[in-house]
């Protein structure tokens, strides 16, 4: 039987795909800062990187907040349990037609491993990525601010971290067409209704 | 090529009256004053006579007569310098119209503001000495004081004189926004100032007035056609052969080379050893390093050339170019080793008798015919991985160009095994589906 349920009220979708926009932006931005591009042109790229990039902090802030005046940070609390099945759906399961073995409702909407790879994404790349950005932007005052680092390698950081977030986009944006049909997951990012399998 | 035993040719413009040798003594009297204050434009030196006027009618060369000067009107219209006095020598150093600097020649007597933003004749209209400032006579420039005087910062409120470094009218931070509050490109661009010289990057192209010579092969100077001197000229109205000179090479709207410098420069002095190698010899260069932090990114033309050597005694000669017939001089007699003999032993060093030409070079820092703003480097020009303005500048990070190789290579791969993961997953899942049907 299936169910349709509401699963990402309207503040979580307008995130979420706001956040996928400017975290793509930011990368085409990046890595043409890189040299790894030619789209904007250096100039627009850089400042266009450094508006997104203030951009994102922002809205990572209200994200934090809501996150924490809704309690919705629960979502994120590692478990253990599932995680050797959900591996082995992925791996096997899904071409034998076997179902998910993780059942999303609105009280625990992901599942352990996207709970670990998104609790990663929160607590070490965006921190990652926004400290070495405030180190890149500040480099001038880090005198006065008693900061003795190397810009060299605060860029590669920098770097890393976009290499970590373009693999990370890679698998996630393939892994939201794993749902049934294939645009389930999709559909559900953008409407906030999923219909899901009960069982 | 140096001064010594040319002293009358050279001192026509290193002014003095009378500066024969090496024991002219600088005395006040001897001081040309008319040649930087003369208003009238009728003073003018003879180019041979050891910085003397005529003072009756002389032709110089056989072809180019110069009036005798008349001295008292010239001394009752004296006035402060103006473009076209200093230009007198300064737009004719290296013996004719921007042939050694190519960021100064006789365009800048009444510029326009595409050549010079500063010295915009409808413009700003700046003399030299609106920036060449001057305390008792000590114009402000590398030459007095080395490095120039002066700090790199505003000149306000506590004025001590001096206006030669950009900084002193402009600031460290000389990019604000007019309209907008704020403009971080502009903030970006005051971000560079610590490391890259204002000349950097508001003189992209040297020589855009007249052309500039580039390189000077004396080696091949003494050739004459039918025991008549030749004198062939060049696309750019330059001369590509002379025989007094030799071959030369001409250029205009050249981009610059740039070197870390602190406002100084490393001599070849005359009687150094010196190896003659694969890469030219470097006769005058930039110094400055990315660890000292009154260095910047500057820009230079270089001066490339031809010039005798003694492979023996492994000195650069000193050769005696002007001079009458009898007296060894080269643009008499037209002999290297009879001209080197003279030099060496007027300057005192040794010649082993033996002449071989060597490939030299030197660098000629860039500070005039400041572009106006939308002139200015782009990003790109610096920014870019392979073929940049600063491709050969190191101990900067310019993100662009540079970048972790290995971390590069890691980070494209594990995304690229996720991208062909992803697909062969995503295929599989496809073609399963479709049997299923
Ligand atoms: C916008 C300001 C400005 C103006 C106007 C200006 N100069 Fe300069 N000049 C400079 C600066 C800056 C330097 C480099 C000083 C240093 O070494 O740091 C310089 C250096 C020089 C040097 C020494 C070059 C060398 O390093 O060997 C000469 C010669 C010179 N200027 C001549 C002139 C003449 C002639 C004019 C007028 C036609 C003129 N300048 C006008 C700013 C100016
Ligand atoms: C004696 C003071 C003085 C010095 C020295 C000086 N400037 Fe200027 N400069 C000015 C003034 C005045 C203006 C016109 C006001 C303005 O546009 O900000 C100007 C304008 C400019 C402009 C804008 C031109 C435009 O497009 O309108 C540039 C670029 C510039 N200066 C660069 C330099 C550089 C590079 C140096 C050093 C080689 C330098 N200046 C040295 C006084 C100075
Ligand atoms: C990284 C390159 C770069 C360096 C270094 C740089 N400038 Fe500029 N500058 C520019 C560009 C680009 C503009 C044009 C800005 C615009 O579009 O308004 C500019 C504009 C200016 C202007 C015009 C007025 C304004 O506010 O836009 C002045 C004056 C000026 N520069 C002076 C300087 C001085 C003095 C220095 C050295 C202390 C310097 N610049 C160093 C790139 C540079
Ligand atoms: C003359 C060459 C040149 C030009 C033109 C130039 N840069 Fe740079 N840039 C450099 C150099 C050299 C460095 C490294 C030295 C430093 O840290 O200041 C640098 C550093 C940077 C950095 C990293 C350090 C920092 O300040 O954050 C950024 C970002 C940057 N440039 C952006 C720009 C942008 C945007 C433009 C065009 C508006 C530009 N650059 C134009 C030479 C240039
Ligand atoms: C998903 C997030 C982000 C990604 C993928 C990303 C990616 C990149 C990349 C690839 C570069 C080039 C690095 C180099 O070659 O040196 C870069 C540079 C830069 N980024 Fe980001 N970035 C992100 C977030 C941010 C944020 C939030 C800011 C701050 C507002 C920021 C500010 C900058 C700045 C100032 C540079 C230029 C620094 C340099 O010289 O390297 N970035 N970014």
């Amino acid at each position: 039987m299936k169910q349709k349920l509401y699963l990402y009220t309207r503040f979580e979708r307008l995130w979420h795909w706001t956040q996928a926009f400017l975290i793509i932006f930011l990368l085409l931005t990046g890595f043409e800062i890189h040299g790894s591009l030619e789209i904007f042109g250096y100039e627009k790229a850089y400042l266009w990187h450094v508006y997104a990039g203030m951009a994102l902090v922002i809205l990572t802030a209200f994200a934090i907040f809501w996150h924490l005046t809704t309690g919705a940070w629960r979502h994120y609390w590692p478990v253990k349990e599932k995680i050797p099945q959900i591996c082995y759906y992925y791996l096997v399961g899904i071409f034998r037609g076997e179902p998910h073995p993780f059942e999303k409702r609105p009280d625990q909407k992901l599942n352990p491993l996207q709970r670990l790879a998104y609790l990663f994404l929160k607590l070490v790349l965006f921190p990652l990525q926004f400290v070495t950005a405030f180190l890149l932007l500040s480099y001038q005052w880090w005198p006065a601010l008693g900061i003795s680092a190397s810009f060299r390698k605060v860029a590669y950081y920098h770097t890393a971290g976009a290499f970590a977030f373009l693999f990370f986009l890679i698998i996630h944006v393939y892994l939201a067409t794993t749902g049934k049909p294939w645009y389930s997951h999709l559909r559900g990012m953008i409407l906030g209704w999923e219909e899901v399998e009960l069982r | 090529m140096a001064v010594t035993s040319n002293w009358c040719r050279c001192t026509s413009c290193h002014a003095g009256y009378g500066w024969k040798d090496k024991s002219f003594d600088f005395a006040v009297e001897k001081i040309d004053c008319l040649v930087c204050h003369d208003t009238t434009g009728t003073y003018k030196k003879f180019p041979t006579d050891c910085g003397y006027p005529p003072l009756k009618d002389k032709v110089f060369a056989g072809k180019k007569l110069f009036k005798a000067v008349n001295l008292a009107y010239v001394a009752q219209h004296v006035g402060y310098s103006t473009r076209e006095s200093c230009g007198k020598c300064h737009f004719f150093s290296g013996g004719g119209d921007g042939v050694k600097r190519g960021d100064i020649d006789s365009t800048l007597i009444a510029p326009p503001k595409k050549i010079d933003a500063h010295m915009d004749a409808k413009g700003l209209n700046f003399t030299c000495a609106t920036c060449h400032t001057t305390t008792a006579h000590e114009i402000d420039g590398r030459h007095y004081d080395t490095p120039a005087p002066g700090k790199r910062e505003l000149a306000l409120p506590r004025y001590e004189g001096h206006l030669v470094k950009c900084e002193a009218c402009h600031g460290t931070r000389p990019h604000r926004p007019e309209k907008k509050l704020f403009d971080w490109r502009l903030v970006k661009l005051n971000d560079h100032t610590d490391r890259v010289a204002c000349q950097t990057c508001h003189i992209p192209l040297y020589a855009r007035g007249l052309p500039t010579n580039t390189y000077w092969d004396w080696s091949t100077a003494g050739r004459f056609k039918d025991g008549k001197p030749i004198v062939k000229m060049g696309p750019l109205g330059r001369p590509e052969y002379h025989t007094k000179k030799g071959t030369l090479k001409w250029g205009k709207n050249l981009v610059p080379v740039y070197r870390w410098y602190n406002g100084t420069y490393s001599y070849l002095l005359p009687g150094e050893k010196v190896e003659a190698g694969k890469d030219p010899i470097v006769l005058i260069k930039p110094n400055g390093s990315p660890e000292d932090p009154d260095s910047r990114i500057f820009p230079f033309k270089p001066h490339f050339g031809k010039q005798p050597y003694d492979p023996v005694n492994k000195l650069m000669i000193v050769p005696k170019l002007f001079g009458p017939k009898g007296s060894g001089a080269f643009w008499a007699e037209f002999d290297w080793k009879k001209a080197a003999a003279a030099g060496m032993k007027a300057a005192g060093l040794p010649f082993s008798g033996k002449v071989e030409f060597v490939e030299t070079v030197y660098y000629h820092a860039l500070s005039h015919m400041v572009a106006p703003r939308e002139d200015a480097l782009k990003c790109a020009a610096c920014h870019v991985r392979q073929g940049g303005r600063l491709a050969s500048i190191s101990g900067v990070y310019l993100p662009g160009r540079d970048r972790h190789v290995e971390l590069d290579k890691i980070g494209q791969t594990l995304c690229l095994i996720a991208l062909l993961f992803v697909s062969i997953h995503g295929v599989a899942r496809i073609i399963i589906a479709l049997k299923r049907k």
